[in-house]
C-alpha cells in the first residue's frame, strides 16, 4: 500500500468516528424532544436554537465533572468496562454498508463479525457493574448478562434465515440481493431480530440492566463524569447500529427508486430510531421472568420455526 | 406464551397509539422564566423578620423558632434594649438546609418570623445561602398588619407599665384585698 492511500484509509476512519460520534450527540439530543413530543412536554430547548446546542452543554458539563472512583472499585475493570462499550459498537459500523459503493471493510463474514461483537459489548455493561462494587450495579450487571444470553440465540437464529436467502454472510451481498427486501420473505425474522436488537441494545422495554425505577441506576450507578458519557455514548451508538443492521439486512438496505442509496439508507435507519424512541415512550419495562418467557418460550421458537420453514422452502424452490 | 399474549399485543399497540396521540396535545411545560405562574399567597419560600405596626423588630429573641426547626437552621443571640425590649443580637438562616416548613413560622409568639412566595434564591456556594439578620429583616408587617405584641403582651416595658396594655385591667392593688 502506498503512503497516500494509508493516508486516505485513516482520514476516512476519522472522518467516520467523528460522524458517528456526532450523531450519537444528535441522537441523545433528537431522543429528548421526541420523548418530549409524545409525553405532552418541551425537552430540551434552551440550549441554542430549539436547543440544537443541548448535547454540546451535556458533553462540555459531563467533562468538567470530578473523575471519581469509588474507594471499594475495582480500579482497572472499572476504567476499563466504560470504553468496551462505545468501543465494540463503533467497530461495528465498519462492515455497515451505508450505499452500494461507500462502505469502509466488506467482510466475507461481516454478520459474524458484528453478533461477535454485540457479543462483547455485554462485558462492558456486565464488568461495569462487578467492578462498581455495588449492590445494584451488580444486579444490573448480572440480568445485563442473562438477557444477552437469552435474546443473542433467537437473534443469530433469525439471521440465518437471511443468510440462507442471499447465500453470503458479506451485508454489502446480502444488501446486494435484497432486490425485494427481505421483510417480505422473512416477516418473522424482522420482528425477532427487531425485538431482539431492542434487547441488545438495553432499551425499553428491555432495559432491565439500568432500571432506574428498582435498580438506581442498574450498572452505570457508580459511574459519573466522563465514563458515564461513553456508557451512554455506547447506548445511542447501539440504537443506531442496531437500527442500521435491522435496515441492512431487512428492509433493503441502500435499494429504493429515485432517491441516492444514501439517502434510502439513512431513511430508512432514521425511521427504525424513531420507532425505538417511540416505544421507549409507550411500553412498561418488562419484569424479568416476563422477559426471560418472552426470550426462551416465544423468541427461540419462534426463530427455529422460522429457520425451519425457510429451509424446507428454500430446498423446495431451489430443486423447482 | 401463553394464553394472555394475545390480549398483551392489542394493550401495546393501544398505549403506542395513546403517546401517538398526544404529539398533537397542548404541552403541560411552563417556560419558566419567562412564564411565571401565580403562587398562592401561602407558598413557603423565603423567610422575612417582620416589623410592628410603630416599625420596630417585632423578634424577641425567644429562641422557638430555632428549637422548633427540624434541621436546626437557625441561629440567633438573644439581648436586651435600655428600655426593656428583647431583641436578636445576630440572627442567621441557612438556606441551604432549611426545608421551608414553615415550623418556625408556626411556633413564633410574637408572628416575626414568616414564610414569603419567593423562592428564587439561587447562589453558587452554600455559603451564600446563609442569611444575616439584615438579609431578613424587612420594613414591614408581612402577613399580620396590626399586630404588635408588646402592646398585647403583659410585659413592661419604658412607657408601658404592667396592664398598660391592649384590653389589659389594671394589676390589682393586693393590699386592698386583704381583709
Ligand atoms: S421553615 Fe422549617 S426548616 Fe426552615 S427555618 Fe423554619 S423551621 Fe427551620
Ligand atoms: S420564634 Fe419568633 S420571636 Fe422567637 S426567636 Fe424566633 S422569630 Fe424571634
Amino acid at each position: 500500500m502506498s503512503f497516500t492511500l494509508w493516508l486516505l484509509t485513516f482520514a476516512s476512519m476519522v472522518l467516520v468516528l467523528l460522524g458517528l460520534l456526532l450523531i450519537g450527540a444528535i441522537l441523545s439530543y433528537g431522543e429528548r424532544r421526541i420523548l418530549a413530543l409524545l409525553q405532552d412536554r418541551l425537552g430540551p430547548n434552551r440550549a441554542g436554537p430549539f436547543g440544537l446546542l443541548q448535547p454540546v452543554a451535556d458533553i462540555l458539563k459531563l467533562i468538567s465533572k470530578e473523575d471519581f472512583i469509588p474507594p471499594f472499585a475495582d480500579r482497572i475493570v472499572y476504567t476499563v468496562a466504560p470504553i468496551i462499550v462505545p468501543m465494540t459498537v463503533l467497530i461495528s459500523f465498519a462492515v455497515v454498508p451505508v450505499s452500494e459503493d461507500e462502505w469502509l471493510a466488506d467482510l466475507n463474514i461481516a454478520l459474524l463479525y458484528v453478533l461477535a461483537l454485540s457479543s462483547l459489548r455485554v462485558y462492558g455493561v456486565m464488568l461495569g457493574g462487578w467492578a462498581s462494587n455495588s449492590k445494584y450495579s451488580l444486579l444490573g450487571g448480572l440480568r445485563s448478562a442473562a438477557q444477552m444470553i437469552s435474546y443473542e440465540l433467537p437473534m443469530g437464529l433469525a439471521l440465518v434465515g437471511v443468510v440462507m436467502l442471499s447465500g453470503s454472510f458479506s451485508l454489502r451481498e446480502i444488501v446486494a440481493a435484497q432486490e425485494l427486501p427481505f421483510i417480505v420473505l422473512q416477516p418473522l425474522g424482522f420482528i425477532i431480530f427487531l425485538v431482539c436488537g431492542i434487547a441488545e441494545t438495553n432499551r425499553l422495554p428491555f432495559d432491565l440492566p439500568e432500571a432506574e425505577n428498582e435498580l438506581a441506576a442498574g450498572y452505570n450507578t457508580e459511574y459519573g463524569g466522563i465514563r458515564f458519557a461513553f456508557f451512554y455514548l455506547g447506548e445511542y451508538l447501539g440504537v443506531l447500529l442496531i437500527a442500521a443492521l435491522v435496515t441492512v439486512l431487512f428492509l433493503g438496505g441502500w435499494h429504493g427508486p429515485w432517491l441516492p442509496g444514501v439517502v434510502w439508507f439513512a431513511l430508512k435507519t432514521l425511521t427504525l430510531i424513531l420507532l425505538f424512541f417511540w416505544l421507549r415512550t409507550s411500553l412498561p419495562r418488562l419484569r424479568y421472568d416476563q422477559l426471560m418467557d418472552l426470550g426462551w418460550k416465544l423468541m427461540l421458537p419462534a426463530a427455529l420455526l422460522n429457520l425451519l420453514v425457510t429451509a424446507v422452502l428454500g430446498l423446495f424452490w431451489m430443486r423447482g | 406464551m401463553n394464553k394472555q399474549t394475545p390480549a398483551l399485543l392489542i394493550r401495546l399497540w393501544h398505549s403506542l397509539w395513546t403517546t401517538l396521540r398526544h404529539a398533537w396535545a397542548k404541552r403541560e411545560t411552563v417556560s419558566y422564566p419567562e412564564i411565571k405562574r401565580p403562587l398562592p399567597g401561602r407558598w413557603r419560600g423565603r423567610i422575612v423578620l417582620t416589623r410592628d405596626p410603630d416599625g420596630e423588630e417585632r423578634c424577641v429573641a425567644c429562641y422557638l423558632c430555632s428549637a422548633v426547626c427540624p434541621v436546626d437552621c437557625i441561629h440567633l443571640q438573644a439581648t436586651q434594649r435600655d428600655d426593656g425590649r428583647r431583641y436578636p443580637e445576630t440572627f442567621r438562616i441557612d438556606f441551604s438546609r432549611c426545608i421551608f416548613c414553615g415550623f418556625c413560622e408556626e411556633a413564633c409568639p410574637t408572628l416575626a418570623i414568616q414564610l414569603t412566595p419567593d423562592f428564587e434564591m439561587c447562589e453558587q456556594s452554600h455559603g451564600e445561602l446563609v442569611y444575616e439578620k439584615e438579609q431578613l429583616l424587612v420594613e414591614g408587617q408581612g402577613k399580620h398588619p396590626s399586630y404588635n405584641f408588646y402592646r398585647h403582651a403583659g410585659i413592661a416595658i419604658t412607657g408601658k407599665a404592667i396592664g398598660e396594655g391592649v384590653g389589659d385591667t389594671p394589676p390589682v392593688d393586693h393590699d386592698t384585698n386583704l381583709p
